[in-house]
């Protein structure tokens, strides 16, 4: 995986690259056996401190979605939400048409983050109520 | 290394004629780390770094840089690599003779290394070092810095005059060399976004003396920004210092340095960056106190 910088997130570096691989563990983008960047390739694509790139390794360790190995590397070993791999590509693909209607009916990106927002957030109240 | 202080500083000044250009100034930068060193200017930034590297005798106090005094010549300067302000250079020098002027003038110095690396960047031997870019000279400099292979690395206003793509290749490379080698670095700069990146721990000099020094991430969690209904807040429920504080006629916005989960409902407590905590401390001498405001009432 790749990791890119967020100034808008607002986030220390080191939760910056630690929320992007739990954002990649959820997508299924990476799964348990997946080597993460080393620290040299991390620090190259962004220019950060190496001490940071180690703090956001050791953090994912410490929460038990990745692995240092010792003269290899770190690797992922868990995943968020437990999902089998092939489950968010089936939804994701489900979503496509869906998305296309959406277009078609004129609504722009912003409307539909929009719209699935508060959907979301009506499903939440729903089950508490 | 790691563990020990690579800079130690006690009470460390330097006077021109009487004015003071760094003043009780009392440090301790730990091994491994990469400083970064940030403040106004005339705030005494330059001037630590000198004494850093020996160029400057101190006035008053003592700075050891591995447990010794850098002016120490042979055994502490070779240790030491140094890129003064806007990396100075031989223009009419080429690239390999400035390699050479390397080797011959320092005891240890890897001209095959600095070569390797300035070629990975394509920077052309043959050239003439003035005909180059600024971008160009700067990774030449730091270049010539690391080909000592020093074990502490100071650099002052390295990326000041860079374009926004030759910082981030500097920093790259730096951040390479960081990876590479475990090395030391104190870096002065402007660009705080610059520091957050490529720093973990701060220095902040103001008016010739140290106001903030720690671990970038502790202080960053250290300090948060309250905003509620206007009112007075002194410490106590969560609040260490109120560092800055403002004031409209219904608002009031705090940053403060936290020993604790904030108490009062009242406030909402927002996270800060670097670049807010830093001009809260910048700021903080200039702004009126709290007793200057008589319209506050005490507790909301």
């Amino acid at each position: 995986m790749e990791f890119h910088r967020d100034s808008r997130s607002g986030l220390a570096p080191y939760l910056q690259i630690v929320e992007q691989v739990k954002e990649a563990s959820r997508l299924g983008l990476i799964t348990p056996g997946d080597q993460l960047p080393t620290v040299r390739e991390v620090v190259t694509q962004l220019a950060v401190n190496p001490n940071t790139v180690l703090k956001a390794y050791r953090m994912l360790e410490y929460e038990g979605l990745a692995e240092g190995r010792p003269g290899q590397g770190t690797f992922v070993v868990g995943t968020l939400g437990g999902l089998p791999p092939e489950t968010v590509p089936r939804i994701r693909r489900k979503l496509l048409p869906w998305l296309r209607e959406a277009k078609d009916a004129g609504l722009d990106d912003e409307s539909i983050l929009a719209l699935v927002n508060s959907t979301l957030r009506e499903q939440a109240q729903a089950r508490v109520a | 290394m790691i563990g020990l202080n690579v800079l130690e500083a006690r009470g460390l000044g330097k006077r021109y004629g009487d004015q003071w250009a760094l003043r009780d100034c009392t440090l301790a930068l730990p091994a491994g780390r990469v400083v970064g060193l940030v403040g106004p200017n005339g705030a005494g930034k330059t001037t630590l770094l000198q004494l850093a590297v020996g160029m400057l005798a101190p006035s008053a106090g003592e700075i050891a840089v591995f447990g010794r005094d850098p002016r120490e010549t042979n055994s502490v300067l070779p240790r030491i690599g140094f890129v003064a302000q806007d990396s100075p250079l031989y223009r009419n020098f080429s690239v390999a003779d400035t390699l050479m002027l390397g080797r011959r003038l320092n005891v240890h110095f890897d001209e095959a290394w600095a070569q390797e690396r300035l070629g990975k960047l394509r920077i052309p031997l043959e050239r003439k070092v003035g005909e180059l870019s600024g971008g160009q000279r700067a990774q030449i400099a730091l270049a010539v810095a690391l080909a000592k292979r020093p074990e502490f690395l100071v650099l002052d206003e390295p990326v000041a005059s860079l374009d926004p793509l030759a910082r981030r290749e500097f920093l790259t490379a730096l951040m390479d060399a960081v990876a590479e080698d475990g090395l030391s670095v104190v870096l002065s700069s402007h660009l705080l976004a610059d520091v957050e990146h490529s720093c973990d721990y701060l220095i902040l000099l103001m008016a010739a003396e140290v106001r903030l020094d720690g671990d970038l991430d502790d202080l960053l969690a250290a300090h948060r920004l309250l905003v509620g209904p206007r009112k007075r807040a002194g410490a106590g429920g969560g609040i260490a210092a109120v560092v800055r504080e403002s004031h409209s006629d219904r608002q009031s916005t705090l940053l403060v340095r936290t020993d604790g989960p904030i108490a009062d409902p009242a406030w909402s407590v927002h996270e800060v960056d670097l670049e807010e905590l830093i001009l809260a401390y910048m700021g903080e001498q200039h702004e009126p106190r709290l007793q200057s405001l008589p319209r506050l009432e005490a507790n909301g």
